[in-house]
């Protein structure tokens, strides 16, 4: 079996018809296979996430990481993007679906597809995977520690975000959970409180929290990276989306 | 955590950035994960002009104990200026 893989930089129509930037990694084989689209963390669209996005490549996914802070930022820096976006009050939450079912549109038509699509995203991302899970047709989602599914974010917060586990019940697909046990955004409490929703409304879940690990633990460049926290989680995604996306 | 909270406050002033200096019109100030610093959260300041565009940007990561210790170095340097002068 052959392991060659590429990735570039595209261009794809996101919400509203817009043109945005894209980060797609693919296998090079006929396939078929099924499609990633991997939701930057709030530091925006950085290296970490584009090498996120080839790991998925490698492991036989089509995988493609939209630029959140296209309109924001063109061409700037990911660290000046993301700090304009943070100062505009963050990715409003209908133009987020937008961009991630144009994403998803995209990986679908791909020859090499299976025609599955499922979403991962980290930090504001794991929300935002929620978010289109709940809003699009999807085959799998994966949430790494998102704060604001549920809880109500601090008073006077500049983010155009709020709670939407009022969503749950349109969720479209089998959700995986990763969340670290000292994360207080989302607490455990929180975590407990958004598997306690999930279950009594019937929608297929599994959650996993890891002691000893914070908020972005996945982050390899960063002092909240656990390796044995990441490791496991790696191996969590790789079994259910082999179960919900693969082959 | 990211505690998404941001203070925001105009500023007037001048900030020597990437391409050289250009004029401040607000400051963002939080208290979040760094992208260079080698803590887990820092106070991070952003001087900015956007109406120059994103790259128009002076950035810092400091630990909460330098940050409050600019704090008051920026209230002891001003309180030492002579009369009339602020």
């Amino acid at each position: 079996m052959s392991d060659a893989m590429m990735a570039e930089t595209i261009s794809i129509t996101g919400h509203g018809g817009d043109r945005i930037e894209a980060y797609l990694a693919r296998p090079l084989g006929d396939g078929p296979y099924g499609g990633v689209v991997v939701i930057h963390h709030m530091p925006g669209y950085d290296e970490g996430s584009k090498e996120i996005t080839r790991t998925f490549a490698v492991h036989g996914y089509l995988a493609i990481c939209p630029n959140l802070y296209s309109r924001e930022a063109p061409g700037a820096s990911p660290d000046d993007a993301a700090a304009v976006a943070r100062a505009q009050g963050g990715v409003p939450d209908d133009r987020l679906v937008g961009d991630v079912g144009g994403a998803v549109e995209y990986l679908r038509s791909m020859p090499a597809s299976n025609g599955k699509a499922g979403t991962i995203g980290y930090c504001s991302g794991g929300r935002q995977s929620f978010l289109a899970a709940c809003s699009l047709p999807l085959d799998a989602a994966v949430d790494c520690y998102g704060a604001f599914v549920v809880g109500t974010p601090p008073e006077g917060m500049p983010l155009k975000v709020g709670p939407i586990v009022h969503l749950a019940e349109h969720l479209s697909c089998p959700l995986l959970g990763l969340f670290g046990a000292d994360d207080s955004h989302p607490s455990p409490d929180q975590v407990a409180e958004l598997d306690k929703v999930l279950t009594n409304l019937g929608k297929p879940h599994e959650f996993h929290t890891y002691e000893g690990a914070g908020h972005a633990f996945f982050s390899v460049n960063r002092p909240a990276y656990r390796p044995e926290a990441a490791t496991d989680g790696w191996q969590k995604i790789w079994d259910f989306y082999g179960r919900y996306l693969a082959g | 955590m990211c505690t998404y909270l941001t203070e925001k406050v105009d500023v007037e002033g001048s900030g020597k950035g990437a391409t050289g200096w250009f004029g401040l019109t607000e400051a963002s100030v939080y208290f979040d994960h760094p992208q260079h610093a080698r803590a887990e959260h820092t106070v991070n300041i952003d001087f900015l002009n956007p109406g120059e565009g994103p790259s128009a940007r002076v950035a810092v990561e400091l630990t909460a104990a330098s940050a409050r210790a600019l704090a008051a170095a920026i209230e002891r340097a001003l309180a030492a200026v002579p009369p009339g002068l602020v």
